[in-house]
């Protein structure tokens, strides 16, 4: 009976995960968008339901700190994100293109290494990096330099999320690089182009797509971390997570924290936009 | 395409649906005048260590009633706890060991029942300022028993900071600029106030946790002020207790706790109550609207405040009990422990003592309602930090 109606097949096929996904997925977010439009009692802290953008007033308000916050949120993930981008380019360069099949496979692990431990692991490692009697400091202090001062500071903040999220754009950018043929190389060298030449003209073009793919990565994992700004942040480091974090814990203002999450969900959607206009989504 | 919007418009419906909390269901009926079989579970929201094995072990034994512990990291999470599943504790918590920057709020938000202390044979015995005192108690109503408290302390290390500090204008002066520490909770608003209060008499403060708008602004400004000499906000006593080991910080407010864990680490730490005064937490044990274990949740309010019980609990966490009589039993496990945690002081010393409460609106010194709320505190909290 099913094959004679490929249509019944299809739709007993798709129905559970495009369900799920309505429900969980864009359900949850729908849920988000109308919680956003109602007030808390202050007191109580019971909800009420009643239309407003108040919330969002408030947000947009240069009088309040939170696009401050917002800014810093995402300067912090665009810095990140450029930064990985000039780490893994000549790493994923090696990798793909010079490279033998051996020295492959271990940078390879080493880049993949990391991902074994946890992530809090990692945050805590650079703690104790970065901290006044760590590893830095142990060393500045042997070579007779003075101590560098970087514990709990946006900088440290730069530092730790760069690390972490290295490997997410390694690996598309390694894909990218990988998947240029040698042919191209070949005949850009035949008319005569030298190697930056090359690069410039050939290559980069070519991976680029690889680049934004892993940039939507790093951008948006950073974009809606909160633990890394509470355990190596300074005293100017809340991100937009921090925010929506406090407002559910400290005073259950549901509406306002999902208001604030709008943003990020915004943001992220005109980032997509452009990443696909640039080919990112053949690169993944 | 029409097909689709309706399918979204039912999901978010429905969605919407499940999201929106059950009314609260009222009990009806009075306060129980027994306590009765225990139901041989008991469900707690507590501060890590507030049912220490080393005491709720024979507890277990005794009541069969079994302990499932959720610690909590903050008075916030405690709210949020109580909260989740509808309100109430959700119909699966019993008992949280709020403090008194969280009780006010679970009591207006109708998340706690009142408690008979009738029940509790302790509880005439405990020191007068604790058996009804404000956060706790509303209209005459008690919704818990007071357990243990502590004061907010100045801690310091010792060997970088000289001569030692006696006043919390060291952690607002520019001497130990980006060696400072403080906790990354609204409610230390009311510190900045208490020391305004003692150095600012124009401002007129006469309550830290009562403040109009121009008082609030006062202590914001000052702390965004503090904010520029801060290495960091603290965000839980391991946190705070890691910079000091490591030297990132040399002074800043914390909790006895944190003294007691340094100082066991050997860590030349010490720690002291400023001229000021200072201000200082008080635990309740409240009973959840939903409690499923009312019988349990009362033994285990009559256990934790009788005498020899409150001296274990105090030696563990680092606080002070609030039955006195609990006094020759600390001395007993520890010599002298009970002058170190001020138990065998009148009650005036906890008197001196700004015990945290939820700020409302309405002023008891002024009988007005012009008092910035938490709310207010919350979003002032995060123009400060953010």
């Amino acid at each position: 009976m099913l094959w004679r109606r490929p249509w019944l097949k299809a739709t007993g096929l798709l129905t559970p995960p495009v369900a799920a996904f309505l429900l969980v997925y864009v359900g949850a977010l729908v849920v988000l968008f109308v919680s956003s439009l109602w007030t808390v009692d202050s007191f109580t802290g019971k909800l009420v339901h009643h239309w407003t953008l108040s919330n969002f007033r408030q947000i947009f308000d240069t009088g309040q700190p939170y696009l401050r916050i917002a800014g810093r949120t995402m300067g912090i993930a665009a810095a990140v994100t450029l930064t990985d981008a000039v780490l893994a380019f000549p790493l994923g360069y090696f990798m793909a293109r010079i490279a033998g099949g051996r020295a492959r496979a271990v940078l390879f692990v080493m880049v993949l290494l990391p991902l074994w431990a946890s992530y809090l692991v990692r945050i805590y490692a650079w703690r104790t990096i970065l901290a006044h009697d760590g590893a830095i400091n142990w060393t500045l202090g042997g070579l007779g330099l003075p101590d560098q001062n970087i514990a709990y500071t946006n900088w440290a903040m730069w530092i730790v999320f760069s690390y972490v999220w290295l490997p997410f754009m390694v690996l598309p950018v390694y894909a990218a690089l990988e998947r240029i043929p040698d042919s191209y190389i070949e005949a850009s060298a035949d008319m005569g182009a030298r190697g930056l030449r090359t690069l410039r003209s050939v290559i980069l073009p070519l991976a680029l797509p690889g680049v934004i793919a892993g940039s939507i990565f790093t951008f948006s994992l950073t974009l809606g971390d909160f633990i890394t700004p509470l355990l190596v942040g300074g005293p100017s480091s809340s991100f937009i997570g921090n925010v929506v974090y406090s407002f559910i814990g400290i005073n259950a203002n549901i509406p306002f924290a999902a208001a604030f999450a709008v943003i990020p969900v915004l943001i992220m959607g005109v980032y997509l936009t452009i990443a696909r206009r640039l080919g990112a989504f053949e690169a993944l | 395409m029409t097909r689709i919007n309706r399918a979204h418009v039912l999901i978010a419906a429905v969605a919407v649906a499940l999201c929106v909390p059950a009314a609260g269901v009222s009990s009806g009926h009075g306060l129980p005048t027994t306590i009765g079989k225990g139901e041989g579970s008991l469900n707690l929201i507590e501060w890590a260590a507030y049912s220490d094995p080393s005491f709720a072990k024979p507890f277990e034994r005794q009541t069969g009633c079994k302990i499932h512990r959720k610690d909590a990291g903050s008075s916030n999470e405690m709210v949020a706890l109580m909260r989740s599943g509808g309100g109430g504790g959700g119909g699966q918590y019993d008992l949280v060991s709020a403090s008194g920057d969280a009780s006010l709020r679970l009591i207006y938000g109708g998340d706690v029942q009142p408690v008979n202390v009738k029940l509790i044979p302790s509880w005439k015995d405990f020191l007068p300022n604790f058996r009804s005192p404000a956060h706790n108690t509303v209209k005459g109503v008690h919704y818990g028993v007071s357990v243990q408290w502590g004061p907010n302390t100045l801690i310091y290390n010792t060997k970088k900071v000289k001569p030692a500090p006696t006043s919390w204008g060291a952690i607002y002066s520019s001497k130990y600029k980006g060696k400072i520490t403080v906790p990354n909770n609204p409610i230390q608003i009311a510190d900045a106030a208490l020391y305004l209060m003692k150095t600012k008499p124009s401002l007129g403060i006469k309550d830290p946790y009562e403040l109009t708008k121009p008082q609030l602004d006062a202590a914001v400004k000052l702390l965004k002020q503090q904010k520029g000499l801060l290495k960091r906000y603290w965000n839980s006593a391991t946190d705070e207790i890691a910079d000091f080991k490591n030297g990132d910080v040399v002074i800043g407010a914390g909790w006895p706790y944190q003294t007691l864990q340094l100082q066991a680490a050997k860590a030349p730490i010490s720690e002291t109550i400023p001229k000021e005064s200072t201000t200082g937490w008080a635990d309740t044990w409240m009973l959840a609207k939903r409690a499923p274990h009312p019988n349990c949740a009362y033994l285990w309010m009559k256990y934790v405040t009788q005498p020899s019980v409150e001296a274990k609990q105090a030696l563990v966490f680092g606080e002070t009990p609030v039955n006195p009589k609990a006094c020759s039993f600390m001395n007993k496990a520890q010599k002298g422990s009970c002058a170190d945690y001020h138990l065998n002081e009148p009650a005036s010393y906890s008197k001196t003592i700004f015990f945290w409460k939820t700020p409302i609106a309405q002023c008891g010194w002024q009988k007005s309602s012009d008092c910035m709320d938490y709310n207010a505190w919350q979003q002032a909290w995060t123009q400060i930090t953010g």
